[in-house]
């Protein structure tokens, strides 16, 4: 045994767990009974004066009406497979490649679809048959299961084409051509979205007491409308987004090295930032947790003088 | 003759092991090494206060359900003391945390106490994230739409969807909260049990060789 080790063994045995040097009175109930008093009370004054924001919720209904062109585009690409929820990948599709890497790792990938999403049924065709009594668009829906699924690609994509290439995306100015049953189908869709029929109609698929919101979500972010909303309340990724709030409110403020690093490179150019940044924050949750035994860092309180200004009490008595 | 040897019970030896570990004097002292003497010793209490008020105010909010501070101004104000006793606690925690950083505060044996302090911050952000997500409104919309990229983009996604609201919901009132406060639980039992550590110049190993000087 060196002699350096057996000094650290001697310590380690000798170190006396409770304080054996002068002592000042410290009435801990008292401080913490104060401490509460001015927490409950900070508390309300900031609640009476601030109050909260409660911007209200876009429903599928409101984003139909308010921006039907954006609604029926984004629908077209439900249809033909384009949108961002059909490309995304795990956890909702099995679309090859699309799954975020660090390195050559994907974890998306590895953690599986674990909840299936078929756009062109879940989101239109899907609550499209529940419309009663509307024979036009029974014969489209008819058309459209009876018709091979190449036949049905080239109808939905011809659509999204002539839709994106119209004046303002408007359905009404889409050029001439062989559709099919989409331009229909994509109308009434338009129509139960306007009256507030598709809202239900995403959430309750499966079951009557619904609380999951993943189809309906997925579908209002997957057109522009939400994110023009966002962007205009500087709530976007690259404004910093992910911490700040609608109004003029702190926000998650504690968040604000996670948003850091989205906007710089390589991970503001990246396209496998979200995995790269969740891999480093990651990283250093882990190093901060176990910042007592990484040389270097668990000296720089030594380095960086701040205790003397902590305990410049204790030392200017002493 | 001798009489037998009781064996003491489980209650007996469960309570031995606590008094030995924790005896009153130490988990509830009413005196405080001379070096205990400056206003950054307040945010740690602060921010167990703070959580209090985030619980109750949680609380209060949880009786009438996830709606009612839309449609009710009295839940409107109680959601606000909601909102910033949760500012509150978060910044009293992290200059808690700095603070506890400058005095290496995991020296003496006490690097447990950092750990459990670390943790409690990581695990108070995510449920802090989780309340953002069942406002049900357009900033939970926004922010749950977002989000998914991130925990879908690690694996995570798979399993803690953001985008279901009775999910994020349970995590957010039960889960989380549940294990935010044993965490912190353990943390204040780790400073009564360890004491407030001392400056550099009273820490033993710091008397002793320079390259032990950042030890644990």
């Amino acid at each position: 045994m060196t002699a350096t080790a057996g000094v650290r063994v001697a310590e380690s045995r000798e170190r006396p767990e409770k304080w054996a040097g002068r002592t000042r009175e410290y009435d801990l109930v008292k401080e913490f009974v104060a401490a509460l008093v001015a927490v409950s009370l900070l508390t309300v004054l900031l609640a009476a004066l601030f109050s909260s924001p409660d911007e209200r919720q876009i429903t599928i209904s409101t984003w139909s009406r308010a921006a039907p062109n954006d609604f029926v585009l984004t629908a077209a690409t439900e249809m033909d497979g384009t949108s961002g929820t059909a490309t995304y990948g795990a956890p909702y599709t099995h679309t090859p490649d699309a799954a975020q890497k660090i390195g050559p790792v994907s974890l998306q990938h590895i953690a599986g679809v674990t909840h299936p999403i078929d756009t062109v049924h879940d989101f239109v065709v899907g609550p499209l048959t529940s419309v009663p009594a509307d024979p036009t668009l029974a014969a489209a829906l008819s058309q459209w299961s009876a018709a091979t699924s190449t036949q049905q690609q080239a109808w939905a994509a011809g659509y999204d084409d002539a839709l994106t290439k119209a004046p303002d995306n408007d359905p009404t100015k889409v050029a001439a051509g062989d559709y099919g049953p989409i331009p229909v189908m994509l109308n009434r869709m338009l129509t139960m979205a306007q009256s507030g029929g598709l809202d239900g109609a995403l959430l309750a698929q499966k079951q009557f007491f619904a609380v999951d919101y993943t189809k309906p979500l997925l579908f209002i972010a997957d057109g522009s409308y939400l994110e023009d909303r966002a962007r205009a309340d500087h709530l976007g990724g690259d404004q910093w987004g992910m911490m700040n709030e609608t109004g003029n409110y702190p926000g998650q403020a504690w968040l604000w090295l996670y948003t850091f690093w989205y906007q710089v490179a390589p991970f503001s150019t990246s396209g496998n930032a979200d995995a790269l940044v969740w891999g480093l924050m990651a990283l250093l949750t882990v190093g901060l947790v176990l910042v007592p035994f990484i040389p270097g860092i668990r000296s720089i309180p030594r380095w960086i003088p701040v205790h003397r200004l902590i305990w410049r009490d204790y030392y200017r008595a002493s | 003759m001798t009489a037998p040897a009781v064996q003491p019970s489980w209650t007996g030896r469960l309570r031995g092991r606590l008094v030995r570990a924790l005896p009153p004097d130490q988990l509830l002292p009413d005196r405080q090494p001379v070096y205990v003497s400056s206003w950054i010793y307040v945010f740690g209490v602060l921010t167990l206060a703070a959580f209090l008020v985030v619980l109750v105010t949680g609380g209060l909010l949880a009786v009438e359900g996830p709606q009612w501070w839309h449609r009710s101004d009295a839940g409107h104000f109680v959601n606000s003391l909601h909102l910033w006793s949760v500012e509150l606690f978060m910044a009293f925690m992290v200059i808690h945390l700095w603070g506890k950083f400058f005095m290496a505060a995991w020296r003496g044996h006490r690097a447990m106490t950092w750990i459990t302090g670390s943790l409690c911050f990581v695990g108070s952000i995510g449920t802090a994230f989780t309340g953002y997500l069942i406002q049900s409104n357009f900033d939970a919309q926004w922010i749950s739409t977002q989000a998914k990229d991130g925990l879908n983009a690690a694996g995570i996604g798979a399993f803690f969807n953001v985008t279901d609201f009775g999910q994020m919901l349970m995590w957010h009132v039960a889960l989380l909260p549940f294990v935010v406060g044993v965490i912190i639980g353990v943390h204040i039992l780790q400073v009564r049990k360890r004491g407030v550590v001392p400056p550099f110049e009273l820490d033993p190993l710091d008397r002793v060789a320079p390259e032990l000087r950042s030890q644990p």
